[in-house]
């Protein structure tokens, strides 16, 4: 079965090139089903790889497709790994995707572009399946850029709407500030290892000079910072949720965006070599955590709240890998995808029934109108603010203890960090669906459960939000860990943890205490006290005007890089290029003409002149001749 | 013998199209075109099964007192040019279909001459040979730009012929230089491999002279910063199809003319001014693409854009290792086929809409979903996005450079993130947004463009996907450089 | 020594003949003079040519002579074919009114 392993990325790529071709021409329910059934199908596959791999002795299957680039010394075979890491990650993409493709189904029904959508759609999937199977770095760097197209495209989905599509470019360019380091960190493991396979560059790691080793690790987290959108290339995010609600909850919430960690998992050797790159990506990690979750707190638009949070959610997973807790971020990878994909399409229930509103001001009091939406959606809220037993708490749990093993510093900003997520969760659950209807009359009429299309995915990543959490059960509750234990072979473990038990049990407590601490304040604040966020135009306070402008990050931006750019570009342009560069070509040009000008005055045509000029001529070479 | 073929077909084919009227011209060329290609296909295939067949070489004498010879041969590179020149050629040619040129006879004669003189570069074994070639590739494109171009043709095309005129100048006196060196049992000769042995005998001082001779003749035809600025002005001025063959083929004399005529010649003068040579490069490169960003004329940007995409060739050949030359080779290819389709983009918007100025357009995507499509994936090729074409000569370009400075590259990738931001904003303008009040319905496109526009995409896609037929050559090739380098 | 005469006298009398030439066509501005000067000129080569033949007892210099007369012949009668459509058009044959090819 895992040798089937090509037809797993296959299945979606011919989902992509039928409707693709053929899109306008067959009716949307064939295209939607074509699109899930090939996602699907993969899914299934995947399963059944899944288990063969976990009864199998042998955890690392390579099976070579074909030979790509070859140049000398660099050997780049289209090769694909079967391991426990990306057979995981397999689960989550076609599972994952397989229930957002059945939601778009209803989501999108109403769409023009219906076809185009479950196109982009299948593409992403199929460049997020090479991503996570690549046997090198390349072969990541394939679908790392692939899912960045497709995650272009889907934003601009409607590319009728100009801020749309500044969205999408800035997605675009923005990864590929990221990908420019991938890039260069890639062509160093090369040239330091002579390959980019993964097992041959892991087994030669230990014998190369740590600097290098660093160097390595930072141009790739480069990368990283890109895709998952960390601290300072973040800022795409939260603006590509311009794109349809299934695509934040695929593309921006449980697949793509974890790339990111996908890839320093990968190359966690680097990471456990490397002191500084680690306490990097753990600092830069738990700054973006904080700082997303800060400016979560005043979003209004309900999708930019959850931007923030994974943003923020993201954020921690860093922490943990820059902690070396590899395993535990890759649970709260799992855990994340199941409850952020579920908001997400929460979200997208809501904006449904609202008939497009986004702005939580107008909200309120939907919880009795859309009951399955409002259900599944408390939790995941309860999921991600981390409340036992529900999958959340374990997985950020598990980052935190490791954390604050590590440097009590970090994990105290990550339990910040994990508060602030709670309260602005809870503000968004809050002034969502408690309270009265503050939308127009219209919208209040319109109201209305969504298809069961929609809500079926809702109920499912419900169940998996609640139950997530067994995948990874603390160890010293001797229980067993799957998730650690699954990934044994892939990571590069480092000693086993030696806090003792009551540091852990307080730690766990003071989490539980925090986040009921925090949503019984949100509960004040926004239940009883029934305060409602300002309105566009009001006076704010001085920080939460700091705060609800993003601290200004996009202008700061727009006025050290983008205005710059242009300036210099039209600057290189009318004077550099034009003026002096061409001057002076032109220069020549005309220094060559005007002494040819003043030559031609002598040319008066009186054949006298000629011939005494002649003859001074030749008496004056015989001169020459004659005296030297 | 073969390639002699392949030299002397266009030229009767050419000759043979002046004597056509009208329309029959072109439907001449094009069949010619195709016979030429399938030509060259029979080389690749002659090759593929045995590098030294001897069809691929000819040798006659010439004159015989200066030690010239007619001697053309085809080896790796030389084979991947003619198949890039053999396949753009009808393209470029089916691209015209639907522009009404005066005196088709002409226009089309002149491409089949030029399609000669360019294959003869690419073949020439002997440097007096390749001079000829070179400076005879020089007329056909004086006056197809001259005859059929735009506005202020005159005065843009004069300079782009004596810009390259004066650069070749400083070639000619390279190669006799070098020639005066050749000592073959007391005579000289022009034979590659005796001006490569004349060359490494010199001095690093004479080295370093001869290097710079060449390499402004090679780099004003690329054209390398700061020798570009005749560059932008011809190709926007230039009918569509001279700006496809200037940008698509006739520039890869100058990247072929670096590889094959001025590398293994002065190993000394690289050594020394390898290094200048690529930091102007890589200079262009970024100088180039951040002009680009503020370009309002669709066509200019892409001129700006080869510009940058040339630089990263030329960094990648002088970095003079095997990634660095094969993916300067197989950018070679690739540019050559993805900038003919974004110009052909531009000629077909221009041919559309009566405009270029990308702020006058937008919207077109709702108005015609599959060129919005065929736009976008040659465009991707263009930023190289892996599995399109572009991105197997980009990584592999970028990697040479690595290995020669590690700086270099991080420079020479800022085309990665420049490239998406001209390109995707040039997207946007262009074809997302709302309908334009000012441009007028886009309808759908004529046969030809989509025949054309689709085998450029299948094109992008297939040697992205799966490079290796091409790749292979460009690899044996780049071994048999390489072992005259060392 | 050519009969008793030394080369001397022929190089300066050529040279003579040469001079004169050379500032009749600077000097005048006729254009049948300066054609006869022109002509002188050539005769005073012939004549040195000649003379250097005899010296070296080698024939090569008189069979120069004949060539350049031949062509002097016919120069000749090409110039004055010349001058005379010029005279029929311009009414002149003054050199230095004939300067239209200046522009």
């Amino acid at each position: 079965m895992i040798k089937l392993i090509g037809l797993v990325p296959l299945f979606p790529l011919i989902g992509f090139l039928i409707n693709g071709f053929f899109g306008k021409k067959i009716s949307k329910g064939l295209s939607g089903i074509i699109a899930s059934v090939s996602i699907l199908a993969s899914f299934i596959l995947s399963v059944l790889i899944f288990m063969e791999l976990n009864h199998s002795e042998n955890k690392s299957h390579i099976v070579n497709l074909f030979s790509w680039i070859n140049s000398d010394t660099l050997i780049i075979p289209f090769e694909l790994l079967v391991d426990p890491l990306s057979s995981l990650f397999l689960l989550i993409i076609t599972g994952i995707g397989f229930l957002i493709h059945i939601y778009s189904i209803g989501y999108m029904s109403h769409d023009e572009g219906f076809a185009r959508f479950f196109t982009y759609l299948n593409l992403f999937v199929f460049f997020m399946l090479l991503l996570v199977l690549g046997n090198n770095y390349l072969i990541m760097f394939v679908g790392w850029e692939g899912v960045g197209l497709c995650s272009y495209l889907l934003i601009g989905f409607w590319f009728k709407n100009t801020a749309y599509n500044n969205a999408a470019r800035k997605a675009f360019v923005m990864n590929r500030i990221g990908d420019l380091g991938f890039l260069l960190g890639i062509i160093l493991v090369f040239v330091t290892f002579g390959s980019i396979s993964y097992n041959e560059v892991f087994a030669k790691a230990g014998t190369v000079p740590t600097h290098v080793i660093t160097c390595i690790a930072l141009l790739l987290f480069v990368g990283a910072m890109g895709k998952s959108a960390q601290l300072p290339l973040y800022t795409w995010l939260p603006d590509a949720m311009a794109g349809p609600t299934p695509v934040s909850a695929l593309i921006h919430a449980a697949t793509m965006v974890t790339a990111g960690i996908y890839m320093i998992v990968r190359s966690n050797v680097f990471y456990s070599i490397s002191e500084v790159a680690s306490e990097t990506v753990a600092i830069v990690g738990v700054i973006t955590a904080l700082f997303a979750a800060t400016i979560g707190l005043f979003q209004n638009d309900i999708k930019k709240i959850l931007a923030y949070s994974t943003v923020s959610q993201l954020g921690l997973m860093f922490l943990g890998l820059g902690v070396g807790a590899y395993s535990s971020s890759v649970f709260h990878v799992t855990t994340h995808a199941f409850f952020k994909a579920l908001l997400f399409l929460g979200a997208g229930s809501v904006i449904h029934a609202m008939g497009g509103e986004q702005d939580i001001r107008k909200m309120g009091g939907l919880s009795s109108k859309i009951k399955i939406t409002f259900i599944t959606m408390l939790i995941g809220t309860i999921a991600i603010s981390g409340i036992p037993p529900f999958s959340g708490f374990f997985s950020k749990d598990e980052i935190l203890a490791h954390a604050y093993e590590h440097s009590p510093v970090l994990w105290f900003f990550g339990q910040v960090a994990s508060m602030l997520t709670a309260f602005y969760m809870f503000r968004l659950l809050f002034l969502t669906f408690y309270g009265k209807f503050r939308g127009t009359h219209d919208q209040e009429h319109h109201l209305h459960e969504s298809p069961p299309s929609m809500t079926f995915p809702l109920i499912v990543l419900a169940i998996f939000s609640v139950l997530g959490g067994l995948l990874g059960l603390p160890e010293f509750w001797h229980m067993p860990n799957w998730m650690a234990n699954n990934l044994e072979t892939v990571i590069l473990r480092k000693d086993p943890s030696t806090m003792p038990h009551e540091t852990e049990w307080m730690l766990m407590g003071i989490a539980v205490l925090a986040a009921i601490a925090t949503i019984y304040f949100a509960y004040i604040v926004y239940m009883q006290k029934k305060t409602l966020p300002l309105k566009e135009g009001d006076k704010m306070p001085g920080f939460q005007k700091l705060v609800y402008n993003k601290f200004y990050v996009d202008e700061f931006y727009n006025a050290v890089i983008t205005k710059p750019l242009d300036v210099l570009s039209v600057a290189f342009h009318k004077f550099f290029d034009i003026q002096i560069i061409d001057g002076i070509v032109n220069g020549v040009g005309s220094a060559v003409k005007g002494i040819g000008s003043g030559i031609r005055l002598l040319q008066q045509g009186n054949i006298g002149f000629y011939v005494i000029s002649m003859v001074i001529g030749i008496v004056f070479i015989m001169l020459l001749t004659f005296l030297i | 013998m073969l390639t002699a073929l392949l030299i002397l077909f266009p030229l009767l084919a050419g000759l043979l199209v002046f004597f056509v009227k009208g329309n029959a011209a072109r439907n001449l060329a094009l069949g010619f075109s195709i016979i030429e290609f399938g030509l060259a296909l029979v080389a690749f295939c002659m090759f593929k099964h045995n590098p030294d067949a001897c069809m691929l070489t000819f040798d006659h004498a010439w004159v015989k007192s200066l030690g010239i010879h007619f001697s053309v041969g085809i080896d790796g590179m030389a084979l991947l040019m003619i198949m890039l020149t053999t396949f753009l050629v009808p393209l470029i040619i089916l691209s015209s279909f639907k522009n009404d040129y005066n005196n088709p006879n002409n226009f089309y004669g002149l491409i089949l001459l030029m399609q000669m003189a360019l294959v003869g570069v690419f073949t020439a074994n002997d440097g007096f040979l390749f001079y000829v070639f070179w400076e005879l590739a020089l007329i056909p494109i004086y006056f197809i730009c001259l005859l059929w171009g735009g506005e202020d043709r005159g005065r843009i095309t004069f300079k782009f012929f004596v810009y390259t005129l004066f650069g070749s100048l400083f070639m000619l006196v390279g190669l006799i230089y070098l020639y005066n060196h050749t000592n073959v049992d007391g005579l000289k000769s022009w034979a590659v491999q005796d001006l490569y042995n004349a060359g490494r005998a010199l001095t690093e001082t004479q080295q370093s002279a001869v290097f710079w001779m060449i390499f402004i003749a090679f780099a004003i035809k690329m054209p390398v910063f700061p020798l570009h600025t005749w560059q932008p002005d011809t190709y926007v001025t230039a009918p569509t199809q001279g700006t496809m063959l200037l940008s698509g083929i006739m520039l890869k004399m100058g990247t072929f003319g670096v590889i094959k005529w001025l590398l293994p010649v002065v190993p000394l003068g690289l050594e020394k001014w390898g290094g200048t040579a690529i930091a102007l490069s890589v200079v262009g490169i970024v100088y180039a693409s951040i002009i680009a960003i503020s370009q309002k004329d669709f066509k200019r940007l892409i001129a700006y854009s080869s510009i940058a995409h040339v630089g990263l060739i030329s960094a990648g050949i002088l970095s003079a290792n095997q990634q660095g030359i094969q993916g300067a080779i197989m950018q070679m290819l690739e540019h050559g086929v993805n900038v003919v389709g974004l110009f052909f983009i531009a000629d077909i918007l221009f041919r559309h809409t009566g405009t270029r100025e990308m702020d006058k357009l937008g919207g077109i995507r709702g108005m015609n979903g599959n060129f919005a499509v065929l736009f976008l994936i040659i465009l991707l090729g263009s930023v190289a996005l892996p599995l399109t074409n572009g991105f197997v000569g980009e990584f592999l370009l970028i990697n040479g450079v690595y290995q020669f400075s590690a700086t270099m590259a991080a420079f020479a990738g800022l085309t990665v993130i420049l490239g998406a931001v001209y390109m995707l904003r040039a997207y946007q303008k262009i074809m997302l947004g709302d309908r334009n009040d000012s441009n007028v319905a886009f309808g759908s496109l004529a046969g030809t463009d989509k025949i054309v526009l689709s085998i450029i995409c299948v094109v992008v896609v297939a040697f992205g996907v799966y490079p290796k037929p091409l790749n292979d050559v460009a690899e044996e090739a780049v071994k048999m450089i390489m072992l005259n380098l060392k | 020594m050519i009969n008793g005469i030394s080369i001397n006298y022929y190089l300066l009398l050529s040279a003579v003949l040469f001079i004169i030439g050379a500032i009749g066509v600077m000097a005048r501005r006729n254009s049948i003079i300066i054609f006869m000067c022109i002509e002188l000129m050539l005769n005073a080569v012939n004549l040195l040519l000649v003379a250097f033949s005899t010296l070296h007892a080698d024939a090569s210099g008189q069979v120069f002579v004949f060539f350049i007369m031949a062509v002097a012949a016919a120069e000749v009668a090409v110039g004055l074919a010349i001058l005379s459509m010029i005279y029929r058009n311009v009414k002149t044959i003054d050199t230095d009114i004939l300067s239209n090819l200046k522009n």
